[in-house]
C-alpha cells in the first residue's frame, strides 16, 4: 500500500479536443485502484478537521477507513447517513474550501481527495444499492404531515431528513423534473442527470410523495398547505430570478440570460434538437457575462454547441473570480479566453433586430466595497465595441418572489430573501426555509446543510404538537 | 398525467381540449395561463386558459395548430394523456367594477377573452365586445360571449358578417363618441394589441393586454419572457401576462417573438416529413 505524503490520485478526465464536442461528463472518476490509492494517503487523524469543514457533517475518516478496508456497503452506508446527495455532492462541492481545506495535508502539501472519494463510493452504490440495504428510517413514524416546497437540493435534503425522521412528506417541485438548479443549471459535463435522477429515485424510496409541476404560490398559497393538513413547511424554492445589467438592447435576440441558455439544454435538451423540440441559439462569438460557476457552466455549453470563440467577460480581475479553480481551468484547457476589468455597456443589433456586437469599458479596481472586494470603477474613454452574435448573462440570481407574494405574513429582507434564524425559523411559527431562499446565490452543499438543520428542528416541532 | 376528456374542433386547425386538472382547475381565475409539455422530447409551452369547472375538475384550452408542439397536441384526442400540465399561471385579470369595459378580441383569442367578460359582468359592469376575425366562418364561443357582453359588434376583414374591417375602427367610433369608458381590454395578435393599444392612447383610457411572448418556464426563472414596459424590464411570466398597452415596447416584443423562425422552420419540416415516412428525418 503507497505511504502518506504521496501525491494526491489525478481525477481521469476526457481529452479537452473529445470533451468539447460532447456533453458527456468531463471528469470519468476513480478507478477502484485510484481510490485506494488514494485512501490510503489519509492518515485518519483523532481530531476530525475534515468533518468539521463538511457543511453536512459526513464522518469522512469513516468512509474513507471502509473503503481502504474494501467495506464498500459500509463506506457508502456511513456517507448516507449523513448526506442524501452523495453523487451529486461528490461532484459539485467546492472541497478545496471546505473539507479538503480543513483536512491536515493540506498543510504539508495536498490534501486528501475527499470529493473523489465521496463520488467512487456514490457512484459504485448507484450500482450495487441491492448490497447497501440503508435502514430507511431513524426514527417511529409520528403521524405528522410536513409539505417541503422547491424539489432543489435543499427541497430534496429536507424530504429525505423529515421522512428518516418518521413523518409524512410531500415535496412540491414547480418543473416537470425534480432537481431544481441540479436539472436545469448544471450541466451534464459536471453533473450528469441520470445522477440527480438516482438521488431524486433514493429520497423517493423513503417515502417522499413529489408532486410535479405544482408552482408555490400559484397553485396554493402558503395557507392552502396548513388547509390541507400539513403541520410545518420547509419553503425550499432557491434563488432563480436572473438578474440583468439593466443596458441599452439587453432584451435583444441573442441576448440570453444563463438561466434561459442553460435551462433550454439541461432540462430541455435544446443541444440534441431537433430531436428534442425546444431550440437554442448557437453563436459564433460569443460573450458570457459573469465570473462564477455558472458563467464558467454557460461558457463551455456554449463551446459545445460549436462556438468558434467564447469569451468570458468579467469586471473585476482573475483574482476575485468567483468561480471554482477546477472549473476555470477547465474552461481555461478547453479554450475559453478571458476578458478580466472588463464591463458591457450596451448591446447593439443588426437590422434584424439580432445582437450583433456589445460596446465594452475597460475598469480599474478601487476601494473595496461591501462584498469585501475591489470595488470595480470605469475607466474614461476606454469603449471599445465587440463583435459578438450571442451574449449570456450570468449575473447570479435573486429569490423568487412567488411564494412569498402569497405568503404576506412571511417577513422578507430588503434583498428578497427571507429572513429565517439558524435552523431557518421564519416569522411563521410553523414554517422553516433554507437554501438560496435564505441566502441567495450559494453553493449546494451550504442549501443541504441548511437543511438538515431546519429537518431536526422541525422534527422536534412535529413531535411536539 | 393529465388526460383529454373531451376535443373539439372548433375551426380547420383550432381546437378545444377539456383536461382533467382539479388542483388548476380549483386555483384559477380570469386571465391566467397553463404551461403544457405534450411529451418527453416536448417544448414547454403556454396556453391561456379558455374556461374551468372547479367541481367537474377540469379546465379547457383552445389552441391553433401553428408549430412542432400545437401540432402533436392536435393529435391527442379525448382519452389521451398530455405529460405535464402546471398552472394556474400569471396574475390573474385585475377584476373590479370599472364602470364601461371593452373586451377586444381577435382570431382564436375570441374564446380566451370569455373568461374575463364574464367577470367583468358579474362585477357589475357593463361590457360592450369588439370580435374580429378574417370571415364569418372563423367566429366561435359568440354565443358565450354575447351571454356577458351588454354590446357585441362584430368585424370581418371580408365583410362576410358585420362591420368590414379591423376592430381597431369601432374601437376608435366608441371612444369617440359620448359613450364613458373605463378600460379596455385587448387579446389576440400582439399586432392588434399594439394597434389598440395606439388606438386608445390619445383618449387616456386605460388599455390592459395580455402579451403572449416565448416561455419555458413560466414562474420567473429564466427570463425568456421578457418585455420592456417604459425602460423597466418585466417578466410576463410573473409579472404578466397581462400589462398596460400603453407602456408595452411593442417592436422589441415583436421581435423577441419570431427569435426561433428558423428553427421551427426547422423543427416543421422534420415533424412534416415524419408524418409522411420520408425516411431521411430520423
Amino acid at each position: 500500500m503507497a505511504k502518506a505524503g504521496l501525491n494526491r490520485i489525478d481525477m481521469p478526465k476526457q481529452a479537452v479536443a473529445k470533451r468539447i464536442q460532447n456533453f458527456s461528463e468531463v471528469a470519468t472518476g476513480y478507478t477502484p485502484s485510484d481510490a485506494h490509492i488514494e485512501a490510503a494517503r489519509c492518515l485518519q487523524c483523532k481530531k476530525r478537521y475534515c468533518v468539521e469543514g463538511c457543511p453536512v457533517n459526513i464522518d469522512i475518516p469513516e468512509f474513507i477507513l471502509a473503503l481502504r478496508e474494501g467495506d464498500m456497503p459500509e463506506a457508502a452506508r456511513i456517507l448516507k447517513k449523513t448526506n442524501s446527495l452523495p453523487g451529486v455532492c461528490g461532484r459539485v462541492c467546492p472541497q478545496e474550501t471546505q473539507c479538503e481545506q480543513a483536512c491536515i495535508l493540506n498543510k504539508k502539501e495536498v490534501p486528501i481527495a475527499i470529493g473523489r472519494l465521496e463520488r467512487f463510493v456514490a457512484d459504485w452504490e448507484r450500482e450495487h444499492s441491492a448490497e447497501v440495504n440503508l435502514p430507511k428510517s431513524l426514527k417511529p413514524k409520528s403521524g405528522k404531515k410536513a409539505a417541503v416546497v422547491g424539489a432543489g437540493p435543499a427541497g430534496l435534503t429536507a424530504s429525505a431528513e423529515l421522512a428518516r425522521l418518521g413523518h409524512d412528506v410531500t415535496l412540491f417541485e414547480s418543473l416537470h423534473t425534480a432537481g431544481g438548479v441540479l436539472m436545469y443549471g448544471i450541466p451534464e459535463f459536471r453533473l450528469p442527470k441520470d445522477i440527480v435522477q438516482g438521488e431524486v429515485e433514493y429520497v423517493k424510496s423513503l417515502g417522499v410523495k413529489i408532486e410535479l409541476n405544482a408552482v408555490a404560490g400559484r397553485l396554493f398559497s402558503l395557507d392552502d398547505l396548513f388547509k390541507q393538513g400539513f403541520q410545518a413547511v420547509f419553503l425550499a424554492t432557491g434563488a432563480g430570478l436572473p438578474l440583468f445589467l439593466n443596458v441599452q438592447g439587453e432584451n435583444l435576440n441573442g441576448v440570453y440570460s444563463a438561466n434561459e441558455f442553460l435551462t433550454r439544454i439541461n432540462l430541455m435538451k435544446a443541444h440534441s434538437f431537433p430531436e428534442y423540440d425546444t431550440p437554442v441559439k448557437k453563436g459564433k462569438k460569443v460573450a458570457v457575462i459573469g465570473g462564477g460557476n455558472v458563467a464558467m457552466d454557460a461558457a463551455r455549453c456554449a463551446l459545445r454547441l460549436g462556438a468558434e470563440e467564447v469569451s468570458i467577460i468579467y469586471r473585476r480581475s482573475e483574482v476575485e473570480l468567483p468561480a471554482r479553480k477546477e472549473e476555470v481551468e477547465n474552461a481555461r484547457e478547453e479554450g475559453i479566453k478571458f476578458h478580466f476589468l472588463t464591463s458591457p455597456v450596451r448591446f447593439l443589433a443588426n437590422e434584424q433586430g439580432k445582437v450583433r456586437a456589445m460596446d465594452c469599458q475597460k475598469m480599474e479596481l478601487g476601494e473595496p466595497d461591501a462584498s469585501g472586494r475591489r470595488r470595480p470603477i470605469p475607466v474614461d474613454g476606454s469603449e471599445f465595441e465587440m463583435d459578438i452574435d450571442l451574449a449570456i448573462i450570468a449575473l447570479g440570481t435573486r429569490p423568487n418572489p412567488l411564494v412569498m407574494q402569497s405568503a404576506p405574513d412571511l417577513q422578507v429582507n430588503p434583498n428578497g430573501t427571507v429572513a429565517a434564524g439558524i435552523s431557518g425559523q421564519t416569522s411563521h411559527k410553523a414554517v422553516w426555509a433554507g437554501g438560496d431562499i435564505v441566502t441567495g446565490s450559494d453553493t449546494v452543499i451550504s442549501a443541504m446543510g441548511a437543511a438538515k438543520r431546519s429537518a431536526l428542528v422541525m422534527d422536534e416541532y412535529l413531535r411536539s404538537l | 398525467m393529465y388526460t383529454i376528456i373531451e376535443r373539439q374542433d372548433l375551426l380547420p386547425k383550432v381546437h378545444l381540449l377539456k383536461i382533467q386538472a382539479p388542483k388548476v382547475a380549483a386555483a384559477a381565475a380570469a386571465g391566467q395561463f397553463v404551461i403544457l409539455r405534450v411529451d418527453t422530447e416536448g417544448e414547454r409551452f403556454p396556453l391561456t386558459i379558455a374556461d374551468w369547472d372547479a367541481q367537474a375538475g377540469t379546465v379547457t384550452v383552445i389552441y391553433m395548430e401553428i408549430g412542432v408542439s400545437t401540432r402533436k397536441l392536435a393529435k391527442l384526442g379525448k382519452g389521451d394523456a398530455i405529460l405535464d400540465f402546471a398552472g394556474p399561471l400569471g396574475k390573474p385579470t385585475e377584476i373590479e367594477n370599472f364602470g364601461t369595459v371593452v373586451c377586444v378580441s381577435g382570431g382564436f383569442a375570441m374564446a380566451t377573452i370569455v373568461p374575463i367578460a364574464r367577470a367583468m359582468k358579474e362585477a357589475g359592469n357593463r361590457v360592450i365586445s369588439i370580435v374580429g376575425a378574417r370571415s364569418k366562418d372563423l367566429f366561435f364561443w359568440h354565443d358565450r360571449l354575447t351571454k356577458y357582453s351588454d354590446e357585441m359588434i362584430v368585424c370581418t376583414d371580408d365583410g362576410s358578417a358585420g362591420i368590414k374591417g379591423l376592430v381597431t375602427e369601432p374601437l376608435r367610433d366608441l371612444l369617440s363618441s359620448d359613450t364613458k369608458l373605463d378600460r379596455v381590454i385587448v387579446i389576440g395578435p400582439s399586432v392588434m394589441m399594439k394597434f389598440c393599444s395606439k388606438t386608445t392612447q390619445p383618449f387616456g383610457v386605460k388599455t390592459i393586454v395580455s402579451l403572449n411572448p416565448i416561455m419555458i418556464d413560466g414562474t420567473g426563472m429564466c427570463g425568456c419572457c421578457r418585455v420592456s414596459l417604459d425602460g423597466q424590464t418585466r417578466f410576463a411570466c410573473v409579472d404578466g401576462p397581462e400589462f398596460d398597452g400603453h407602456k408595452v415596447d411593442w417592436d422589441g416584443l415583436l421581435v423577441r417573438q419570431k427569435s426561433y423562425v428558423a428553427e421551427e422552420a426547422v423543427a416543421s419540416e422534420r415533424c412534416r416529413c415524419k408524418e409522411e415516412g420520408c425516411g431521411n428525418h430520423g
